[in-house]
């Protein structure tokens, strides 16, 4: 293997390759970020729904869990970038295709987002489900009210609980990134071909790609396991894993 | 007016029927113990009391408040009732103290300093004044049951609620509970009390409820109930749980 | 908004978006056995007592899970080629198709997802079933195959479905190397009619369709498994 052809400057752009791997690194990073404020606040509250007896929250929240989980990735893209400025009112569709900024990244931020809003919303409604009803009854029996018992015991727990799963969620979600580039995000996967295909070096690069992902996923373990740590209950045996 | 008074309460699940016209009182001051065989109701009996279980049939007036009523307020009266569950329910990523402090200041409105002070003076009650910083997974069942009785009181409570407070307890930890629970009734605080422990209703109880699929099948006083029970279901209940 | 949709599109479309699904289908079920298959044999290499064995398990399995499907296809795009070459000799070798190169990137893939999805399946199994079988006189791979096999896969099969319908939806990803199948097809008639609103919605539409009850069968499978207590 030889990586000398990543300081040679590249095709265009007056940077060299190793600038074009940088910002593809940089673009899954942002990408990958932004749609996880969407899928963990949105999942977050669709599980909370999901969790309740009540027809008017749980219903709408079910059926965005089962619309978003059972269309593939891809096609959500798609339909962001390709269908949603045609679907909405003249005015804004205009803006979307001409005026909107960076449209690409953010119907790339807003699909992965609202796609991983499902998963989240499935992983937070078991951890909250775990929890013995028990829990739930002492915590009423003192007297206080549902959104209290939510704020004060349901969620502190059911966050707690779900640790492992919502990593391996977040971990998803930078793989997940590189369907970005089927609408020309030109994140880390999509430069690492794009060099292949100038240099010839595919080899070489894919595996500089593959290592990227490696060292995000091992970042990601490790600051999940320093949080887990952190909010650790003394004593108690977690339902979760 | 009774505190507690059930009128022809029914409950079902589905179209299983778990509680049968069950109608008693309990008086100010009164302690009430309530036995029965497993699935006979008598956890879903005292639940009622407090609104954690719904009941579709009859009436339950709580401290002159109508419990199935939509408009009754059920955290305000919640927090006047004390409950003490089978499986303890401490929260457990909070502290001893935490646990105690929660409801107080949330729900009685205390401020932090006047809720530690109380929480305090409960924990030397029970016993537990070097636990207060604990978690509850690092204390034992029995601790933790007691920790349990001292949140509820923490509360000023007008009456409790056990649901079988000693079930899952080893039998060494046992008497630590209920050497509480004498206390309180010796005190003269209302209890209702789902137990088996025979030997705390012979010694504070001043009436006995036995439940046998659903309904009360006997209402009679300690007395009456250890000398001679009228029902013949009763009877074999004691047998089997008094000879072993 | 729907007044200028062309509905005749999808109509006229159907017989290439059928020949797509089955491309479709036809993947998924060959990488989801495929993949049990090996996963099956990476997990019981991880749980090989022998360090020989397990950590060059662990290791495939963990590099494949922290790589993106994209990049496995791209790579197998890539290699297969030069492997067939390789193997045949013939530097002029054709290689062997976008589908089979794909068929191999999903079945390694899902591999090591399956592995981990068996490994635990046959964690559930408890310690005291293998050494009944021990007593019993079964050899290792005796009780492998007789006693723990059947109950942990027993116990799997939900999740294991479940994964099925992910690489359902995983398959449409072979779009990035123009493979045609059910999304390529409605990919490339929206792209020759100037369609795209139409069939990526109607491509949607299906997928939800048959994943949601696909799901659902599973879901009543698996109480029928595991009686709700």
């Amino acid at each position: 293997m030889d990586f000398g052809f990543l300081t040679q400057p590249a095709f265009s752009g007056g940077g060299t390759y190793l600038d074009w791997v940088v910002s593809g690194v940089k673009w899954t990073l942002l990408v990958s970020l932004c749609a996880w404020v969407i899928a963990f606040t949105l999942g977050s509250v669709l599980g909370v729904m999901r969790t309740t007896k009540l027809a008017w929250l749980n219903g709408p929240a079910t059926i965005y869990v089962e619309l978003f989980r059972n269309v593939p990735l891809l096609v959500q893209m798609f339909i962001w970038y390709f269908v949603v400025p045609e679907i909405v009112p003249k005015a804004l569709g205009g803006w979307m295709k001409q005026g909107m900024p960076m449209p690409e990244f953010w119907s790339a931020v807003l699909a992965l987002g609202f796609y991983t809003a499902s998963r989240v919303a499935e992983q937070v409604r078991s951890g909250i489900q775990s929890i013995p009803t028990g829990q739930t009854h002492a915590a009423l029996a003192t007297g206080l009210t549902m959104p209290q018992v939510y704020r004060h015991l349901l969620l502190p727990m059911g966050y707690r609980i779900v640790i492992p799963p919502l990593t391996s969620e977040f971990l998803t979600i930078f793989k997940n990134s590189s369907v970005a580039l089927t609408i020309g995000v030109l994140e880390l996967t999509a430069q690492a071909r794009t060099i292949s295909e100038y240099t010839f070096r595919t080899f070489e690069i894919f595996t500089l790609a593959t290592v990227v992902y490696v060292l995000i996923t091992m970042a990601v373990v490790v600051v999940m396991q320093l949080l887990e740590r952190r909010v650790r209950v003394p004593g108690y045996i977690g339902t979760g894993k | 007016m009774a505190m507690i008074e059930f009128k022809n309460v029914s409950k079902w699940y589905g179209s299983f029927q778990v509680l049968k016209d069950c109608t008693t009182q309990v008086e100010k001051g009164e302690v009430i113990v309530v036995c029965g065989p497993s699935g006979s109701g008598k956890s879903t009996l005292i639940k009622c009391v407090n609104g954690l279980e719904p009941f579709q049939g009859g009436s339950l007036i709580v401290n002159d408040q109508s419990v199935g009523d939509k408009a009754t307020n059920l955290p305000q009266l919640r927090a006047k009732i004390g409950m003490v569950f089978q499986n303890f329910e401490l929260f457990p990523h909070m502290n001893v103290t935490a646990n105690l402090n929660l409801a107080q200041v949330k729900v009685l409105g205390r401020s932090v300093e006047e809720a530690t002070v109380k929480s305090q003076a409960l924990l030397k009650r029970v016993g537990l004044t070097d636990h207060a910083q604990k978690f509850p997974g690092q204390l034992s069942g029995g601790q933790q049951q007691r920790v349990a009785i001292a949140r509820a009181l923490a509360m000023d409570p007008i009456a409790m609620l056990f649901d079988e407070p000693t079930s899952a307890l080893d039998p060494e930890m046992i008497n630590e509970v209920l050497d509480v629970m004498v206390e309180l009734a010796q005190e003269g605080m209302t209890m209702m009390c789902v137990t088996h422990e025979m030997g705390f209703a012979r010694k504070v109880a001043h009436r006995v409820i036995f439940m046998d699929r659903g309904e009360i099948v006997e209402d009679a006083t300690k007395d009456e109930f250890f000398g001679t029970p009228r029902s013949e279901r009763a009877q074999q209940f004691l047998s089997k749980i008094l000879h072993h | 908004m729907f007044s200028n949709f062309d509905f005749d599109v999808i109509q006229r479309a159907l017989p290439y978006l059928w020949q797509g699904m089955m491309t479709t289908l036809w993947l998924t079920l060959l990488a989801m056995v495929g993949g049990i298959v090996l996963g099956t044999l990476l997990a019981l290499m991880r749980l090989s007592s022998i360090k020989a064995i397990s950590v060059p398990a662990g290791l495939y399995v963990n590099l494949l899970r922290a790589t993106p499907l994209i990049l496995v296809i791209f790579w197998f795009y890539f290699l297969v080629p030069i492997a067939v070459k390789h193997i045949s000799g013939d530097s002029y070798a054709q290689g062997i198709g976008p589908f089979y190169s794909a068929l191999i990137a999903f079945t390694l893939f899902e591999a090591a997802y399956y592995c981990e999805i068996i490994r635990a399946g046959i964690q559930s199994v408890p310690a005291g079933q293998v050494n009944a079988g021990y007593a019993l006189g079964l050899s290792y791979p005796q009780a492998t195959r007789l006693v723990v096999l059947p109950q942990a896969f027993r116990n799997m099969v939900p999740i294991l479905l479940t994964q099925g319908i992910i690489l359902f939806q995983d398959t449409s990803l072979v779009y990035v190397v123009g493979l045609t199948d059910f999304m390529g097809a409605a990919s490339k008639v929206a792209q020759r009619d100037g369609r795209l609103v139409e069939m990526y919605l109607f491509a949607a539409v299906i997928y939800f369709i048959l994943c949601f009850l696909a799901s659902y069968t599973v879901k009543r499978l698996q109480l029928r498994i595991t009686p709700p207590r």
